[in-house]
Formats: C-alpha cells, sequence, structure tokens
C-alpha cells in the first residue's frame, strides 16, 4: 500500500521528518499523504513543500475535510496541493 | 551503557484517548507524569472514531446502566468479565460528564442535553426495543475528545515525549515493571525512562491484515512489548471484521448503503448472499457477510485482476438517493478509487476494524498473569488500558461505542490505582541494567547493514497471510497453514537488513520494529484461533459452528513461547446478578 521508506539511500533528515508526519491517526490520511509523499515530493518546489508542510500542520479531522473537498482552507496557497493530493493518478 | 535517563512516578505509552485520561488524572493528583507517543498526540488513532460514546443517559429514549450492562455481556457472546462489564457500564455516564467538563462540544438536542444516537446492539429492558446510547459531538467525538484531554493534559503540566518510539520495558529482578526504553525518532538516540509505574496505552492492531480500516501507526507494540516481558496476550483470536472495507485500501463503507437497498454481486454478476441468507440477504449480520463474501474469493467468483475481491452495487438506487443519502460514501469512492457509484460498483473486501484481545488487565487497569494457583496475579509496577488492554469488556465481540467508553473509564480507574499504589511507593528501585541492555539490543540489531530481506516485503507477505489464514474465513487447515506461514515469516525476518541505518529521523528503523512487533501479536492471534475450536462472537470457525459453553467459555491466554493457557470468564458481576449464557440472536 504505501511505498518503503528504506529506499537503499542515505535519505535527506529534513525529507524523512516530512514522511512522519504523513503518519496520521486516520488511515484515509495516511493513504492520500503518504501517496502523495512519494508520489510528489522529490518533485516540488521549495515554495510548495512548505505549503505541504503547512497542510501537515492541521488537525486530523481538519485535514480530512479539506481533502475530502467538503471545505477550503482560509489560506488559498494552500488549495493547490491540496488539488493534487486528491488528483491521485493510480488510487 | 551511557545513555540519557529520566525519572517519573508515571510512564504512560500512548497518547490517544485512554493514554490522556489516565495522564491527566495523574497530573490532577500531582504526580510527575510523562507521556510517550509516536506520532504527535493528537494524531493517535482515536481522532477516528467518528460515531461516539455510549453511556446510558436517557437523554432520548428510557436507559439505565443495567440494560447497557446487558447489551455489552449478550454482544461480547459471554466472554465479557461481567465484573468489568458492570464497572464500565455505571461508570459511563460520569465518564461522559467529565469529557463535558473538560470541554468536549458535544451535540444537543432541542431541550439542552447530550445528543444521543442509536446504534447496532442497544436495547431496553434487557433485549426488548431499540435504545438511544451513544453520545456524539457530531461526527468528530474522537478528534473532540483526544483535543480536549491533550489542552487539558498541558494545562496540568503533563510532560510530553512527542514522537519517541517506545522499545522495551524495563524491570527489576523480580520482574517488577520500572519505565521503558525508547528512541528520539528525531536523533535515533535511545532514551531510558525509569518509572514507578508504568501503563501501556498503545492500541490495536489492526495492521495485521492486509485490508483494515486502523490507521498505519496501529501495530500492537504494547501488546509486543508485554509478550517480551513474559507477560501472555489474552484472547488474541477474536479480532472485529466490517464485512465492506474498499478493497485493498480498508475503508468502512457502512452497512447504511445496503440498508439503502445496494447488494453485492460477484465475478458472474450473481447476487450471491441469496444463496447464503435466503431471507435477510445482503442485511444478514456482519460475520454472515464478511464469510460469504471470503468463500466467493477463495472458491474463484472474486472479481478483478486478481479476483479478490466482490463488488457493492448501488448505481440502480439512482443518482438522487445516492446524492442525499449516501453523499459521504461517493466522496470516499471518488476521492480512493476514482469510481463514482452512481455510475460503478465499489470493490469491496471485510475490513479489520477492532483488537478484542490485548495484555490481560483486572478492572484496575493491573496487568495480570496466572501465577501458581492463581489466574490473576498483579505484574508490579505495570497497567494497561483501552484498545491493547483486555480486562476484558467486550469478550469475543465488541459493541459500536463501547471502546471509546473503555478508554476512558479504564484509562481512569488505571490512574486511580496508580495514584494509592504510589502513596505506599514513594521511591524508585534499582533496575536491572540486564533489561535496559536487552531493550538497547533490540535497537542495535537494526544498526547492522546489510542486503538481506527488506521489511516491506515481509509486512506485506504477513499481512496477507493473515488475511487469507485468519481472517474471517477460519478452519482446520486454514489456520494450521497459517501458522507455518507466519513462523516461517518470522524466521525469514532474522534476515532483515536496513540499506540506510543512519540515525536522524531514520523511520525505516521504526517501521523494522513495528514489523518485529506484528509477527509477534500475528503468531498470538493465530496459534490461538487454531486452538479454540468453537464459534463464538467475531472467532466464526467453519469447522465448529456452533459456541460451546462447556469447553470454551473461558479466556485464551497466549505466551511467546508458543504455549497457551488458559483462565476462566468472571462471570460474577459486582453487585447484580450475573447473566447466565444464552443464544446470541438479534
Ligand atoms: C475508523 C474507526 C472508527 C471508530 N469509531 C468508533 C466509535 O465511533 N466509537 C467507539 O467507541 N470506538 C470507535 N472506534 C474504536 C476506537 O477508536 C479505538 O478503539 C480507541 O480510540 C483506541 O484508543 P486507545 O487510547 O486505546 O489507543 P489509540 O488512540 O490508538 O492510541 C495509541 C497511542 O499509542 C501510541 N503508540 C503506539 N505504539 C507506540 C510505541 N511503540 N511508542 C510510543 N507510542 C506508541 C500512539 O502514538 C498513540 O498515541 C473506531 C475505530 C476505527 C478504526
Amino acid at each position: 500500500m504505501t511505498s518503503p521508506a528504506d529506499t537503499g539511500d542515505r535519505q535527506a533528515p529534513e525529507r524523512q521528518q516530512v514522511y512522519w508526519q504523513c503518519r496520521r491517526g486516520m488511515l484515509e490520511l495516511d493513504i492520500l499523504l503518504q501517496d502523495f509523499f512519494h508520489r510528489a515530493w522529490d518533485g516540488l518546489d521549495a515554495a510548495e513543500r512548505a505549503c505541504f508542510v503547512r497542510l501537515l500542520d492541521y488537525p486530523d479531522a481538519v485535514l480530512f475535510e479539506l481533502l475530502m473537498g467538503h471545505a477550503t482552507s482560509a489560506d488559498g496557497e494552500l488549495a493547490s496541493v491540496i488539488e493534487k493530493i486528491r488528483s491521485d493518478p493510480d488510487p | 551503557m551511557n545513555i540519557r535517563r529520566r525519572k517519573f512516578d508515571a510512564l504512560i505509552i500512548g497518547a490517544g484517548g485512554g493514554g490522556l485520561r489516565a495522564a491527566l488524572q495523574l497530573a490532577r493528583a500531582d504526580a510527575q507524569v510523562a507521556v510517550v507517543s509516536k506520532v504527535f498526540p493528537t494524531r493517535s488513532h482515536t481522532v477516528a472514531a467518528q460515531g461516539g460514546v455510549n453511556a446510558a443517559l436517557a437523554n432520548v429514549t428510557p436507559d439505565n446502566w443495567h440494560w447497557h450492562m446487558y447489551d455489552t455481556v449478550k454482544g461480547s457472546d459471554w466472554l465479557g468479565d461481567q465484573d468489568a462489564i458492570e464497572y464500565m457500564c455505571r461508570a459511563a455516564p460520569r465518564a461522559v460528564y467529565e469529557l463535558e467538563h473538560f470541554g468536549v462540544p458535544f451535540s444537543r438536542l432541542a431541550d439542552g442535553h447530550i445528543y444521543q444516537r442509536a446504534f447496532g446492539g442497544q436495547s431496553r429492558n434487557f433485549g426488548g426495543e431499540q435504545a438511544t446510547r451513544t453520545c456524539a459531538a457530531a461526527d468528530r467525538t474522537g478528534h473532540a475528545i483526544l483535543h480536549s484531554l491533550y489542552q487539558q493534559n498541558i494545562r496540568a503540566r503533563t510532560h510530553f515525549f512527542d514522537e519517541y518510539f517506545a522499545i522495551d520495558l524495563v524491570c527489576d529482578g523480580e520482574g517488577a515493571v520500572l519505565g521503558a526504553v525508547a528512541m528520539e525518532i528525531e536523533t535515533g538516540e535511545p532514551i531510558l525512562i525509569e518509572a514507578k509505574t508504568t501503563l501501556l496505552a498503545t492500541g490495536g492492531a489492526g495492521q495485521l491484515f492486509r485490508t483494515t480500516t486502523n490507521a498505519l501507526i496501529n501495530t500492537g507494540d504494547g501488546m509486543a512489548m508485554a509478550l517480551r516481558a513474559g507477560i501472555p496476550l489474552q484472547d488474541m483470536e477474536f479480532f472485529q471484521f466490517h464485512p465492506t472495507g474498499i478493497a485493498g485500501k480498508g475503508m468502512l463503507i457502512t452497512e447504511g448503503v445496503r440498508g439503502e437497498g445496494g447488494y453485492l454481486i460477484n465475478a458472474d454478476g450473481e447476487r450471491f448472499m441469496e444463496r447464503y441468507a435466503p431471507n435477510a440477504k445482503d442485511l444478514a449480520s456482519r460475520d454472515v457477510v464478511s464469510r460469504a463474501i471470503a468463500i466467493e474469493v477463495r472458491e474463484g467468483r472474486g472479481c478483478g485482476p486478481a479476483r479478490d475481491h466482490v463488488l457493492l452495487k448501488l448505481d440502480h438506487l439512482g443518482p438522487d438517493v445516492i446524492l442525499k443519502r449516501l453523499p459521504g460514501i461517493r466522496d470516499l469512492a471518488m476521492t480512493f478509487l476514482h469510481i463514482d457509484p452512481i455510475e460503478q460498483p465499489i470493490p469491496v473486501y471485510p475490513t479489520a476494524h477492532y483488537t478484542m484481545g490485548g495484555i490481560p488487565t483486572n478492572r484496575f487497569g493491573q496487568v495480570v498473569v496466572p501465577e501458581m494457583q492463581s489466574p490473576e496475579e498483579a505484574v508490579e509496577g505495570l497497567y494497561a488500558a483501552g484498545e491493547c488492554a483486555c480486562v476484558s469488556v467486550h469478550g469475543a465481540n465488541r459493541l459500536g461505542g463501547n471502546s471509546l467508553l473503555d478508554i476512558l473509564v479504564f484509562g481512569r480507574a488505571a490512574a486511580n490505582h496508580i495514584i494509592a499504589y504510589l502513596k505506599d511507593h514513594r521511591y524508585h528501585r534499582p533496575l536491572n541494567e540486564e533489561s535496559v541492555d536487552r531493550a538497547l539490543a533490540r535497537l542495535a540489531r537494526w544498526d547492522e547493514p546489510g542486503d538481506g530481506e527488506r521489511v516491506e516485503d515481509i509486512r506485506a507477505e504477513l499481512k496477507k497471510v493473515m488475511e487469507t489464514h485468519c481472517g474471517v474465513f477460519r478452519e482446520q487447515t486454514v489456520l494450521a497453514e497459517g501458522v507455518e506461514k507466519v513462523k516461517a515469516l518470522a524466521e525469514r525476518m532474522q534476515d532483515v537488513r536496513l540499506r540506510d541505518t543512519s540515525k536522524t529521523f531514520n523511520t525505516a528503523r521504526v517501521e523494522a520494529m513495528e514489523l518485529e512487533n506484528l509477527i509477534d501479536i500475528a503468531l498470538a492471534t493465530v496459534q490461538s484461533a487454531l486452538a479454540r475450536t468453537e464459534s463464538r462472537g467475531a472467532h466464526s470457525r467453519i469447522d465448529y459452528p456452533e459456541r460451546d459453553d462447556q469447553n470454551w467459555m473461558k479466556h485464551s491466554l497466549y505466551f511467546r513461547d508458543g504455549t497457551l493457557d488458559y483462565k476462566p470468564v468472571r462471570i460474577k458481576p459486582l453487585t447484580v446478578e450475573s447473566f447466565p449464557p444464552k443464544v446470541r440472536v438479534y
């Protein structure tokens, strides 16, 4: 389901820290966030990474509403990263 | 060895509802409390509970704790301990009012009282009409409880070790538990937390199975720590499954879909439930539907390229019904499968939901083990509460809304016992340093670099083996093969090496230790299931379809060396007459 943490290369600690922040209390979030992380993190630019990290600060219940499209964040910059998470090409 | 050391009165491992309720009670009693959690506390799994918490408040329909107790005993298929169940049901209203004081914003009725909803298994008058017993804070009850308890703990100055992974318990020469060794995930450095008392509140083990509703953190770490400390695990064969999880992912598709007229089909497009339950069909009880799905798949009538699931069809209900009554389900299917159920059926498979078994405790939260003549001797200094514990109020089957209640009531009860214990035990006892070395060795093992087997391969196989051999389809040969396969995986685990052995934020090390824990618990689960030759609650055996009170109204105890022992169910409640076993029909 999720990709391995042990990819063989020495991973940048910041990257692994973000990976661990994708571990949540709800399975739905685990799947959406970790899939996105493995699929997209390495290709994000600095601004997008900062947005993703900001998104991870939300409490689980709010994050769930945001990622399910039931609510929108007051932080407009998050919209595009939320859209990217939701548009998993290979669910 | 020279490692960082801290000392506290009480160490709580786990910051879900159970751990935080206990911590708050202790901190308010001026005990020095440390809480260790591998994720930030409010990301604990309790946050996922949406339905609510049971208490006989009688705000909507008449109710009382005694009816609640009856329902819980019956729900447990008479494997629950009736003293603990009475205690929990009596304590429930207070637990809910306390939450209200802590700031949980319960939904309200028009008259201002706490809103309550009806759940399955709730009755009035000992099996009569439907009762309405579940208190809810909208559909965010778990979130509200966790956040309120966390805030209160911050105020009460509980000390949090966030993102620390507990590795193993430490003890003295006489077996008293004196804290634990943990690893700070950020630095990879170990820390020894010495404590006069230790409470395990590490949650369930849904990650044993490929398809589960449980978050990735639910790897049963506390249960495995207890096993390694020589403590048996109780009733591990009882794992609650829900018939319709999203195939390959696990999220729950509620019964409501079938209630609205949705039904299951196999690869031939056949509405197969008509064969298994001609009357109730798709609305037959959870275990019947779950088993039917598993049989369809086993017999080659599964859907998809791997033929590993069936389909839940609801397009015939029409867009109006789906949009109006099942919007949440449509969202789930669209988000996780990119399927619109208005047009296409949803792939489903039974999903593992709740661990009824766990670390044996009494109703004071003390961990108890058989010793000499007594089946339940307390392990000094060690407590457990919540889903990792088996107190046992859920017996063979948990009722919805009773597990949030369990974590609150027994989190508090354990803390009260600890407070009393601390009065008589003012000083830290000397540790057996060997127990520290053993825990450190477990960590050091992951520093050996190499090219062996990979964690993710073994984990994926384990989850598949457990689903196939210890899921909802259980019989002698299937289970016996399961035992052999899990043992083979345990062997292969010896050869696992990490490619990245660095320390800082090396999450692979955490995942490797979680997998070790899962393997121990898998063995406990499948061996206990193989031994129990009856069907009771969630444990249903094709080859032994009846409940057998004569031989099996007893708790299983699995020890790490593979031996099994049994102890009687406590059928005597505290103050009322006991509920004798009856056939469990709804
Ligand atoms: C989808 C879903 C919905 C549910 N809905 C309901 C409901 O409506 N009503 C109800 O009553 N029940 C419900 N349940 C069940 C209920 O949510 C859980 O049984 C309960 O929340 C468990 O709480 P806990 O405190 O025991 O553990 P958890 O909340 O799981 O917390 C475990 C804690 O232990 C920590 N931990 C674990 N291992 C380690 C380690 N090695 N080192 C450090 N820390 C560790 C974790 O970080 C976490 O803080 C639901 C369950 C699911 C899956």
